[in-house]
């Protein structure tokens, strides 16, 4: 008998049917893969199945060892030994692992709080879990691919038979993917089902047993996942083959445009700690330059300092096309011609609740305006361009952001920086959590703007995207520059090593 | 996912008919329940007017600080100071009238731009910065008038808040008015450029509204004495208001700024150099808030202006505004103004006590933005 069991769930949002009829089996012990686009309806799924929509808001039937079951709240998922580990982490950063892992449920004696038992249980757990975090510890002060563990952790104190992973890999290091695919392993052995959702497909397809497809709020294919290949799962996702996701493209490279020497980054926190240490690097027009490393290597600190956005203490020396310049500020920056596509566009890249053309002009807004007066005119065909050219999906530049896929979100913010005409652009993890069509569309957009003569600089968390769109790599490792790389020398085992500090 | 747009803006202007709707519930409400049914009549209408006006001045001022995430709780201590700067002025170093306006707003402009400093530059939250402002310049209006009152006997200054516009240049403004909004709906239905352009007799079709609202505004305040002065002045800075929030770069700044910080300060903006001008801005419009205020009692008061940072900020959010910042509008401020001064009046009016009439307003609040907030969690 399956563990799960959900048949012809239908979900229905005003105007649009999220989900039509999808089903999905999960046997204990089985990783279950559960791939799609952005907007597929993946989420909503674990929603449905974690009763974050109660019974009474869809149709159809979820059966656990086949008693049917119906939830009103996360509360009865829970209880029913479902636990899921969502995207955006829920844990409380002022307090420490162990009260995190026992929030709500903490060991008591009349309502007083037995600490000695918590930090007892919570350190077992961890122990079991073969992780080595104090419990103590304050979550906040721990990495984000730590803090995904004690989330792990603390699903697992509940007893968990179903666990429901959504994009858990997103922020880690590849050492940490390895502690979580450890015990993911463990797990599996001792008969946990799990549900697990993500873009990586070497992921996907390292450990499922079988993995689904949705697409478009229906389930297009159900596989054993020695019988279908990464190709195929693709082709399915997208609802066409995709023969070549990174296009092959000639870049002409023209003059050095950009040449950072000797950028120096400090912690915010610990003044004396060096995030970026002594490095020197160039670009020039119509190249990309890609910046590999692990996170927490310093790739963002540097642009982030070049650009002027670093708060902490810096020291370095730009040279602009020739000529040596100085940026204190993300203004100075701008008006020297640099751009930069932050990470994180939800935190860093937009407003959400504004419309495209308020966003997309921001940047720009005083070249496209005029320096005290706004000109919607203006605006409106100063965002027109960009809005045809990156081919961004939406029913007028007056649509929210906030309404937007993640990939038209993130043109949305490539967009702000075009119209700021840089003669560099930074883009800082321009593909983070967006579908494979979207990443596909900003490949080529960074492509055309390198053959149209822009010097782009990229950082990458995926090493294919950094290898298979950069002209040069250079790669750092806990601050220092551990390697660099013309296009033909660049393989994945070279760079990897050096982002690794086994360099060269 | 089509019509977002459409629910979007729809929803904007949706909120500004709600409130219209409410503010003439309140009025029908108060007009049939006061006894003698005087609410909606002339002279008390032009008497709520200029009611507003204080308020009204301050909050347009208010909402664009709290627009960039920012708040100020200490405008209604510096209403008392500045109000006791003019008088002492005039009164006991002998300054003409205008030295007096001068130096009144010259000195709330400064106020606001040190406490924006403060805020921007020190990285003192605006609350704490401006809650030590609200006693700080409480006490030095104290200070200042001695705890005595100090009378003005300048009548052109008593004007300020007193006098009245007349009648026919009342008609001139109203006629100036009409044209000027019939030509720019003539321009929008000529424009190229504006995607829901609905030809000509749809544009004037669409102006009949605020030219009939204009008309009869004139028709009744001139049915009393003609427009009050405070009302003029309250009306300007609404407009200077709106153009600032609508039309300016330092405007879309402040949304900016407050719907997200991060991405604004990324994007090039100055926040902090943003923020010190719109402290500044509301500083200023205090400045002018305190003038109309004095003129109309006619001395300073040392507690002049007590608790008016509330009326202002309640008036902003029952607007629409979010204290979070990053969303609120100058239009939703001042119909949020007019509305405490409805309530204040009609209560008057109809003879509720003092306490029972702040037991209303507080709950009123309270309700008006848990109704809000119901509506945002629906769509």
């Amino acid at each position: 008998m399956a563990l799960l069991e959900m048949h012809d769930i239908q979900k229905d949002f005003p105007g649009v049917r999220a989900l039509d009829g999808v089903s999905l089996t999960l046997d204990a012990g089985e990783f279950h893969a559960l791939v799609g686009e952005n907007g597929a309806g993946k989420s909503t799924l674990m929603k449905v199945l974690s009763g974050v929509y109660p019974a009474s808001e869809f149709q159809g039937r979820i059966a656990i060892e086949g008693q049917t079951v119906s939830f009103s709240g996360i509360r009865d998922s829970e209880n029913a030994g479902i636990a899921i580990i969502f995207q955006e982490l829920s844990l409380v950063k002022e307090l420490s692992v162990g009260e995190n892992i026992f929030l709500g449920r903490a060991p008591s004696r009349m309502g007083v709080i037995d600490w000695t038992e918590l930090y007892a249980r919570a350190s077992k757990l961890l122990h079991d879990l073969g992780l080595s975090i104090d419990p103590r510890a304050k979550v906040g002060a721990l990495g984000i691919g730590q803090q995904q563990l004690v989330e792990i952790a603390k699903a697992l104190s509940r007893n968990a038979r179903i666990l429901v992973l959504d994009e858990p890999t997103a922020a880690l290091t590849d050492a940490e993917v390895e502690t979580l695919f450890t015990i993911l392993h463990d797990l599996k052995k001792r008969g946990v089902g799990m549900i697990y959702i993500s873009h990586r497909l070497d992921e996907v397809f390292r450990m499922s047993d079988r993995i689904t497809v949705l697409r478009d709020g229906r389930t297009v294919a159900s596989h054993i996942a020695s019988e279908t290949s990464k190709d195929g799962i693709i082709a399915e996702m997208v609802g066409r083959e995709v023969t070549d996701i990174f296009p092959e493209s000639e870049h002409d490279l023209g003059e050095v445009v950009l040449q950072a020497e000797n950028v120096t980054v400090y912690s915010i926190d610990e003044p004396d700690k060096r995030l970026v240490d002594d490095v020197s690097f160039n670009v020039r027009s119509g190249e990309v330059l890609g910046i590999a490393g692990l996170m927490g290597a310093g790739r963002s600190e540097l642009l982030a300092s070049i650009f002027g956005a670093w708060q902490g203490k810096h020291s370095l020396k730009l040279v602009l096309d020739g000529s040596p310049i100085t940026v204190r500020t993300p203004w100075e920056a701008i008006r020297a011609g640099i751009g930069f596509v932050t990470e994180d566009r939800k935190r860093y890249g937009l407003i959400i609740e504004q419309t495209i053309l308020d966003n997309m002009t921001l940047a720009a807004l005083k070249r496209i305006s005029g320096r005290i007066l706004t000109s919607k005119q203006n605006e409106r065909r100063a965002a027109a361009e960009p809005m045809r050219s990156l081919r961004i999906k939406a029913p007028s530049v007056e649509t929210v952001a906030g309404t937007l896929s993640g990939g038209n979100q993130q043109k949305v913010v490539l967009g702000k920086w075009l119209l700021t005409k840089p003669k560099v652009l930074f883009l800082d993890e321009p593909t983070r959590g967006i579908d494979v069509g979207a990443k596909q569309e900003i490949y080529a957009e960074i492509n055309k703007l390198a053959e149209a003569g822009l010097a782009i600089v990229l950082v990458s968390s995926e090493l294919p995207e950094v290898l298979g769109l950069s002209d040069r790599v250079i790669v750092l490792h806990e601050g220092k520059k551990t390697g660099e790389f013309t296009k033909a020398e660049a393989t994945a085992t070279r760079v990897m090593a050096a982002a690794t500090g086994h360099g060269v | 996912m089509s019509d977002f747009k459409s629910i979007f803006t729809n929803r904007a202007a949706l909120r500004a008919y709600a409130m219209i709707g409410v503010l003439a519930a309140i009025w029908i409400l108060f007009h049939v329940i006061t006894p003698g049914h005087t609410f909606l009549t002339p002279r008390n209408l032009s008497n709520l007017m200029t009611q507003t006006a204080v308020t009204g001045v301050i909050a347009v001022g208010m909402l664009m600080v709290i627009v960039s995430g920012q708040i100020d709780l200490s405008v209604g201590s510096i209403i008392g100071f500045a109000g006791g700067v003019a008088a002492y002025a005039m009164a006991d170093m002998g300054y003409s009238m205008t030295a007096a306006i001068i130096a009144a707003v010259v000195m709330s402009t400064a106020i606001g731009l040190f406490q924006g400093a403060l805020t921007a530059y020190v990285n003192i939250p605006s609350f704490i910065v401006t809650l030590g402002g609200l006693l700080a310049w409480r006490g030095a209006a104290k200070w200042l008038l001695g705890g005595n009152t100090i009378p003005i006997s300048d009548e052109t200054f008593k004007g300020i808040g007193n006098a009245n516009l007349p009648i026919e240049y009342g008609w001139g403004v109203a006629g100036l008015l009409v044209v000027i909004v019939l030509f720019a709906a003539y321009r929008r239905a000529k424009s190229t450029d504006n995607e829901n352009n609905g030809g000509v007799g749809r544009e004037l079709l669409k102006a009949a509204l605020p030219v009939a609202a204009i008309v009869g505004f004139f028709a009744i305040m001139n049915a009393w004495q003609g427009v009050p002065v405070p009302v003029v002045i309250f009306l300007c800075i609404a407009f200077l208001g709106v153009f600032i929030t609508r039309s300016t770069v330092f405007g879309r700044y402040l949304y900016a700024i407050g719907g997200n910080a991060d991405a604004a300060r990324l994007s090039g903006i100055n926040n902090r150099w943003n923020v010190l001008k719109v402290f500044g801005v509301l500083g200023a419009l205090t400045g002018v808030a305190a003038l109309i205020f004095t003129a109309r009692v006619g001395s300073a008061l040392p507690d002049a202006g007590t608790l008016k940072e509330l009326d202002a900020i309640a008036a902003c959010v029952i607007g629409g505004a979010s204290l979070v910042g990053g969303r609120g509008t100058v239009f939703g401020a001042c119909l949020g103004a007019l509305i405490m001064a409805s309530l204040d009046n009609g209560m008057s009016l109809v003879g509720v006590s003092d306490f029972m009439q702040d037991i209303i307003k507080g709950s009123i609040l309270v309700i008006a933005v848990g109704l809000d907030m119901a509506g945002r969690k629906q769509s």
